[in-house]
């Protein structure tokens, strides 16, 4: 592939932590559920303008953290979105500021399953509350607050990150003046809840899973949670990535006909299972991919009218290749946008990577970026 | 911020069409320059439709809302009356299916601006009567390299309006350097270069 990085590392970044709400004043769940405390993992790029016009929030996606750029000390890779983000790239940290949370549900440093419950003292396991795409908002929203930030200039983020946009951007379009999303959709269809369906039945099935209290008998779900990182990972990528990163060619210098692990593929495959498992949390994986299963904001009655009163400029992103949330999920959320007389910019970008494109450096897709942003910048909040 | 646009010369013509703060759709919009030049100067608020990758790209900088896509493409997926003009500048003859494409357009908006070069024009026949394919500024291709797949005179054009009752408010003819043509009938489909039509649906 071309790499089209130009520009600068943020450099060596930290993670630093918010507790946002608390036991005595608890997150009030979609759901009604309340959840306190929540504490929430955050990293911000750049400096904020004094008069505060140049914040970015990116959302992530299913798997990712709070760090999207620069470096950790000791880390052999910079942040998931680092060839975005740093001096002189297209969210370039000299002029925007940039923040990025990990989402509350997750395991990488916020709030999630696999945090202690003050009220029991051990792990909440299935006991912690189902979540909603409103409530990765409302914590955003409230990490915002934290940050004295009072309107955005772009709320960005791919996959389950688009979405988190999309339900953010027609719940509180005041929040901000452009929203950005890629490689997203509005509403999975039977055949992504179906690998969702899969990947969560590979986990409970588990006999490690011990119906979620694995973390105090002391043991994890590690087959069933790499089945489903396996599974999933074949949904990322397109048919034409992987014959080019591994065709039929053979693991080791000879194959011995059985089961094992003959073809490069499949080392591949066991390989992204196997290194999952060191930073990814089974019950996170159930509680996130349920929120997307369940995600469908446009079916709710007047769920574009806050629109009217505070437009937003949309950009809509799909890749060619992208098998997972086809361009037709994308131009579905177009449709819904344009019928509202919302500015909307859509593209499909070319890319022979699938889903997985919106965190590679395509030149084009990198290139739309830019001049969106630049834009953004110059029309403000 | 961008400069104040100065537009190309049946652009402006095509502007002067618009009414001020009406919703446009630009069917075509190139780099976004009519669509910007509206949203400046008159208010209007609008959505763009371009397929040339430099072009939308320019769009996007400038800040004109441009949907990459084909425009038969776009077009069925926007609702009946939802614009009150859509443009189509020099682009009817680059279509596959332009009775389609005006008949989708007549669905969507009540005042049709539609830009076209004549390949009736007299210079255009002299080129055929001397054995050879149009070239010309508006037909700037050769035959094996044009966008261009639907060759049409402004008499035929018109009889395609006709088919899809589409009335004829207005029509401004022109020479190769711009000049407006002061010239009704037939006698235009030799003398202008190109033209401009207001159309509207008979509903």
């Amino acid at each position: 592939m071309t790499r089209t990085t130009e520009g600068g590392s943020v450099g060596v970044t930290t993670t630093r932590t918010a507790r946002l709400f608390t036991a005595e004043s608890p997150l009030v769940l979609a759901s009604g559920a309340e959840l306190g405390p929540v504490d929430v993992a955050y990293e911000t790029y750049g400096t904020l303008a004094p008069d505060g016009s140049n914040a970015v929030y990116i959302c992530h996606a299913l798997t990712g953290d709070a760090h999207a750029a620069g470096w950790h000390e000791g880390d052999r890779r910079p942040g998931w979105w680092d060839n975005l983000i740093g001096p002189g790239k297209p969210l370039d940290t000299d002029r925007f500021f940039v923040i990025c949370s990990n989402l509350i549900g997750g395991c990488r440093g916020s709030t999630g399953p696999s945090s202690t419950d003050p009220a029991t003292g051990a792990a909440y396991g299935m006991d912690f509350p189902l979540l909603a795409m409103a409530d990765f908002v409302a914590v955003h929203r409230a990490l915002l607050a934290h940050l004295g930030v009072t309107r955005l200039l772009v709320a960005l983020g791919g996959s389950l990150g688009g979405m988190q946009v999309l339900q953010w951007s027609l719940d509180h379009p005041e929040d901000m003046a452009h929203a950005a999303i890629v490689a997203a959709s509005s509403r999975l269809t039977a055949q992504n809840i179906a690998f969702s369906a899969v990947a969560r039945r590979a986990i409970m099935d588990d006999p490690q899973f011990l119906d979620g209290q694995y973390a105090q008998q002391g043991t994890n779900p590690d087959v069933g949670l790499s089945i489903a990182r396996m599974m999933a990972h074949i949904t990322y990528l397109s048919e034409d990535a992987f014959t080019e990163k591994f065709g039929r060619s053979p693991q080791g210098e000879t194959t011995n006909g059985g089961f094992g692990i003959d073809f490069a593929v499949e080392s591949y495959l066991d390989h992204q299972g196997q290194v999952f498992l060191e930073r990814f949390d089974a019950l996170s994986y159930l509680y996130l991919t349920r929120v997307m299963d369940y995600f469908d904001p446009f079916s709710r009655p007047h769920a574009l009218a806050g629109l009217a009163a505070s437009p937003v400029r949309y950009l809509v992103l799909s890749f060619d290749t992208d098998w997972r949330f086809s361009t037709e999920h994308s131009l579905r959320i177009v449709r819904h946008l344009e019928a509202v007389q919302q500015p909307v910019t859509f593209r499909e970008l070319r890319s022979p990577y699938g889903h997985d494109s919106f965190l590679l450096d395509d030149p084009a897709y990198h290139a739309t970026l830019r001049a969106w942003f630049d834009r953004a910048l110059e029309v403000g909040t | 911020m961008t400069a104040p646009t100065q537009l190309r010369l049946d652009l402006q013509l095509v502007a002067d069409q618009v009414f001020a703060g009406s919703r446009v759709l630009d069917l075509g919009c190139g780099s976004g320059s009519l669509l910007a030049h509206l949203m400046e100067r008159k208010r209007c608020t609008g959505q763009g439709v371009e397929i040339d990758p430099d072009s939308v790209l320019a769009a996007i900088r400038r800040g004109v809302p441009v949907l990459d896509r084909r425009i038969e493409d776009a077009l069925v997926d926007i609702a009946d009356d939802s614009y009150d003009t859509v443009v189509l500048s020099r682009t009817l003859q680059t279509m596959l299916r332009p009775e389609f494409v005006l008949a989708q357009m007549a669905r969507v908006a009540e005042r049709l601006v539609v830009s076209v070069p004549n390949f009736g024009w007299y210079r255009n026949r002299l080129r055929l009567l001397g054995g050879r394919m149009p070239v010309s500024k508006e037909i700037p291709y050769l035959w094996y390299n044009s966008p261009n797949l639907r060759f049409t005179t402004l008499a035929d054009l018109e009889d395609l309006f006709d088919q899809l009752h589409l009335i004829v408010d207005r029509r401004f003819t022109y020479t190769e350097h711009g000049r407006r043509l002061r010239m009704y009938g037939q006698s235009a489909n030799l003398m202008a270069s190109a033209a401009v039509y207001v159309l509207r649906p008979a509903r």
